[in-house]
């Protein structure tokens, strides 16, 4: 019963979907970022009742869920904890050309990590409990690649 | 076996075209805070979480994931349901059934849409089969346009009347301080304005906006402790039948239909105009308003001009519908059905402010979308 | 508190380039599952459809399957999210009383689509997804962590990988049964280190189907023979940001899988056998001490000693596991079919033998960030 299904000439459509986006940054990591943008600053806030530190900052604590009112200038340093050397090639959504290195830099003055870049020292030679410092874009759109990338702090 | 529930909660956010000062997680909390608020409780009291979106409008995938610290939901059971439309009447049900099961006491549903992010249109057109209609069906007017023609033909319905129900939503909706369009209107500035589809005109039409609702349901024993005044669930029915906008009937709408039996058999619901004292209807365009009347059972097969003409439907009137100004005057189109079940529930509460309608007793409350999709919910002021 | 069973399942053979559409494949598994459970679509009385939005290239991805799924005048409601989640839902939706027979139904094409491009989009727009991460790099930045919290070695990952794609050889249904070794695992391409292509499990396109029934249908439609029982279930979410978490702590794991052993009143000792969601190497460990099986970071020597082994003390993912075949979404609800299958003794080459009870278990979100756990028994 299902024969006459081998007969068949199997055709495919290719086809894309294009639905532009324009993503509201909305008020907390709005200030984060015109003070990034504009001061060449990176900021965190705090939960006033937890003293919990928060980079990039926190609509509300994840601990308590209260308002975390309260900014903290942080030095832009950190240690990374975790690193991967990107090997292969994505051009759609990698804003570099492989090989580069993704590391999870815990910030200095704050009780979480930043995702970023790390550059400034071979992929190689990257370790776990580098210290390092943010290097910021010259020319910045307030957006996460203000910071350039993070790289070793000599 | 399975326990009942109430709604002990509702929190919404302002709802606008352009929510520029909050960024999609922003908006959740936003709601979420005022629900935690409107029911008098801590984020500890919420035992489980559900989330609902169209994700082709702000184009984030695992939305109950990114959703984290707007939830509230860090170290909590999360899930995400999605349904088109109806996604916001989904939110519900699923927030029902997560405390009707027993597995979890006090239940969150949020629903939320940032439909400033996207291309609406566009978006919306991704839900057509690719091969067989999304190049010549796609869009939400066309469809709705052209079942009130038919039925306008069969039963001389006229452009006045989903005049009538447009002017209605879009004045009651004055009275709600989180409506997106607040706009005093009458017939004829609805009737004069341009035509977008025929017979369909831009102040027929709903928006899209920015908003999120947040609506918490506890099971009786909780309820009963925590809520002065809960509104029961009486039933939830979903009849989501149709794939293909080719498959659809026209003359009348047989989801809606078949679902509205199955609630009210449910909920003991025999003459529904009598026994409702507020609906909260989702239409998303004025002509439905006066169609889906016949399948909601308030008149008979046609009757529907006479009941929209005599007022019946108005504030003042047997049975007010959309209150709250309903979908024409605010649509974020994931919390949109969510916003029916809140709304019919504050009305129940008695926590409806200037759109409050006297002694609510009994509440309908839909949700539509997709391919003709339904959803019925039915809430009251006793337990079930 | 009722009990409920699955009492049918139904899968596709789980491969790349499946010529069937999404609506096909749903159709395919639903139907394996009513016949299965010897039952017809009229015996059910609601749906729980899971899909992706985002891998179907559709918003409403529930529409494209939903009269295939058998919804036609029934309810019916879409989780999007891994199967296991789905399978919660269907599960809640019987305990509430409303529903007796409930249709599970997960579809997934990979192939259809670009898989980074779609698990970047997983990524805060505003704050991680302009860096081009997606699901491999984050996880080798997990993996990383993994191995530096405890002093474990890529080859140890690499025996998992070896160990899962020899199990699949005795799975028909498997789409990479190989015969592999841990040189061969690392002398695959480095993707992003530590990961390696072998460390990874593949594109792949799939549907499977449970049903669920309440156990008063389930007594009255089935034999015991078919009935499998849901004994416990568990979900839990972890933090958002990749920075806003240690990756090598499996806190939100650990609380999912307490509640579902408290539920069905065992122990991770009595399991018999586990499905767990091995995207990649390194997260069979990390979720095999989340689940209590072991120690945090002593999973790996288990796994050495044989423990995790076909033939070992409990058997892991004798399905072949995820690195065999990840059709995303599905891979949840095959792990709970393949243990319906181990405790039913209908397993085939791959049985455990005296299998009674198992444990199945989903992920969602980058790097395991919410976990559904689920215990299952005789």
């Amino acid at each position: 019963m299902a024969d006459w299904k081998t007969e068949v000439e199997e055709i495919v459509f290719p086809g894309k979907i294009s639905v532009p986006y324009w993503w509201t940054v909305g008020s907390t990591l709005s200030k984060w970022y015109v003070q990034l943008r504009d001061d060449g600053e990176i900021w965190a806030n705090r939960c006033p009742t937890c003293e919990m530190v928060f980079v990039p900052p926190k609509i509300k604590c994840i601990n308590c869920y209260k308002d975390c009112s309260e900014w903290v200038k942080l030095p832009g340093t950190g240690t990374v904890e975790t690193f991967t050397v990107v090997n292969y090639k994505e051009p759609g959504i990698h804003p570099k050309k492989a090989p580069f290195v993704y590391g999870v830099v815990k910030m200095d003055g704050a009780d979480t990590s930043l995702v970023h870049f790390i550059e400034g020292v071979k992929p190689a030679k990257v370790k776990v409990g580098m210290r390092v410092e943010a290097v910021l874009a010259k020319e910045r759109q307030g957006n996460i690649l203000d910071i350039k990338h993070f790289r070793p702090i000599s | 076996m399975g326990k009942r529930v109430g709604i002990i909660g509702v929190g919404q956010t302002h709802h606008a075209s352009h929510r520029l000062d909050a960024s999609g997680v922003e908006l959740i909390a936003e709601a979420v805070t005022r629900s935690l608020d409107d029911a008098e409780l801590t984020l500890d009291q919420v035992d489980a979480i559900v989330i609902g979106n169209m994700d082709h409008f702000e184009n984030i995938n695992y939305v109950d994931m990114w959703a984290t610290d707007g939830l509230g939901s860090f170290m909590k059971p999360v899930l995400k349901v999605t349904t088109g439309g109806t996604t916001g009447t989904t939110v519900a049900s699923s927030a029902y059934y997560h405390a009707a099961s027993g597995l979890f006491d006090v239940v969150m549903g949020v629903g939320w849409e940032k439909n400033s992010e996207s291309d609406t249109q566009a978006a919306i057109a991704t839900c057509a089969n690719p091969v067989l209609e999304r190049d010549p069906f796609a869009g939400a007017i066309g469809p709705l346009a052209t079942e009130y023609s038919m039925y306008m033909k069969a039963y001389g319905a006229t452009e006045g009347d989903a005049a009538i129900v447009a002017a209605r939503d879009r004045n009651n909706a004055l009275n709600n301080p989180y409506a997106h369009n607040r706009m005093k209107v009458t017939v004829k500035d609805v009737m004069d304005s341009p035509m977008l589809s025929y017979p369909v005109k831009f102040l027929d039409m709903c928006p899209r906006s920015d908003g999120a609702c947040a609506v918490i349901f506890a099971n009786e024993e909780k309820a009963r402790k925590l809520c002065p005044r809960p509104a029961w669930v009486h039933a939830s029915v979903v009849r989501h039948d149709y794939t293909h906008f080719g498959d659809l009937e026209w003359q009348w709408m047989p989801t809606l239909e078949r679902a509205t039996a199955a609630a009210y058999k449910l909920a003991g619901i025999a003459n529904p105009l009598r026994d409702f004292d507020v609906a909260e209807l989702y239409l998303p365009c004025s002509t439905t308003g006066v169609k889906w009347m016949d399948s909601f059972w308030f008149c008979d097969k046609g009757g529907a001009p006479k009941l929209i003409r005599s007022g019946a439907t108005h504030m003042d009137g047997q049975l007010p519908i959309n209150p709250s100004g309903g979908v024409i005057a605010t649509n974020p189109i994931g919390a949109t059905g969510l916003i029916r079940v809140g709304e019919a529930a504050w009305q129940i509460m008695g926590k409806a402010g200037a759109r409050q309608v006297p002694k609510v007793k009994k509440a309908l409350a839909t949700g539509f979308g997709g391919c003709s999709w339904s959803d019925v919910l039915i809430l009251g002021a006793d337990l079930p | 508190m009722e009990r409920v069973a699955v009492i049918g399942v139904g899968q596709t053979k789980y491969e790349k380039g499946k010529r069937e559409t999404f609506a096909e494949l749903v159709f395919e598994v639903a139907s394996k599952a009513l016949k299965d459970a010897g039952i017809t679509v009229k015996e059910v009385d609601n749906v729980v459809s899971v899909s992706s939005d985002f891998w179907d290239g559709r918003t409403i991805s529930s529409m494209a399957i939903s009269d295939a799924s058998g919804a036609f005048g029934k309810d019916i409601s879409t989780v999007e999210g891994d199967g296991t989640f789905g399978a919660l839902y269907g599960m809640m939706r019987i305990l509430s009383g409303s529903f007796g027979v409930t249709m599970v139904v997960a579809h997934h094409k990979g192939t259809e689509s670009n898989m980074n491009g779609i698990t970047n989009t997983c990524f805060d727009p505003l704050v991680e997804r302009k860096l081009g991460l997606d699901a491999v790099s984050s996880a080798a930045l997990q993996a990383r962590r993994y191995m530096t919290a405890y002093g474990l070695s890529e080859e140890q990952f690499a025996m998992v990988s070896v160990k899962n794609h020899g199990n699949a050889k005795r799975n028909p249904l498997a789409m990479l049964p190989m015969d592999i070794t841990v040189e061969d695992v690392m002398n695959s391409p480095m993707l992003a280190s530590p990961l390696k292509k072998l460390d990874c499990s593949p594109v792949t396109d799939g549907a499977c189907a449970l049903v669920l029934a309440a156990e008063r249908n389930a007594k009255k439609l089935t034999t015991n023979k078919k009935r499998v029982w849901l004994k416990g279930v568990g979900h839990c979410t972890d933090a958002y940001r990749l920075g806003d978490r240690d990756l090598a702590d499996t806190r939100a794991l650990k609380e999912a899988a307490s509640k579902a052993y408290e539920m069905a009143g065992v122990g991770p000792g009595d399991v018999d056998i586990a499905e767990v969601y091995d995207a990649f190497s390194y997260m069979e460990l990390m979720w095999l001490e989340g689940l209590g099986f072991c120690d945090d970071g002593m999973a790996a020597e288990y796994l050495e000693r044989g423990v995790f082994d076909f033939g070992g003390e409990l058997p892991v993912n004798p399905s072949g596991g995820r690195l065999s075949a990840n059709p995303v979404q599905v891979a949840g609800l095959a792990s709970m079919a393949e243990c319906v299958l181990q405790l039913r003794g209908a397993a085939g080459k791959r049985q455990v033998k005296g299998a009674e009870t198992a444990l199945a278990h989903g992920i969602n979100g980058m790097c395991g960030q919410s976990h559904c756990v689920w215990i299952l028994g005789k």
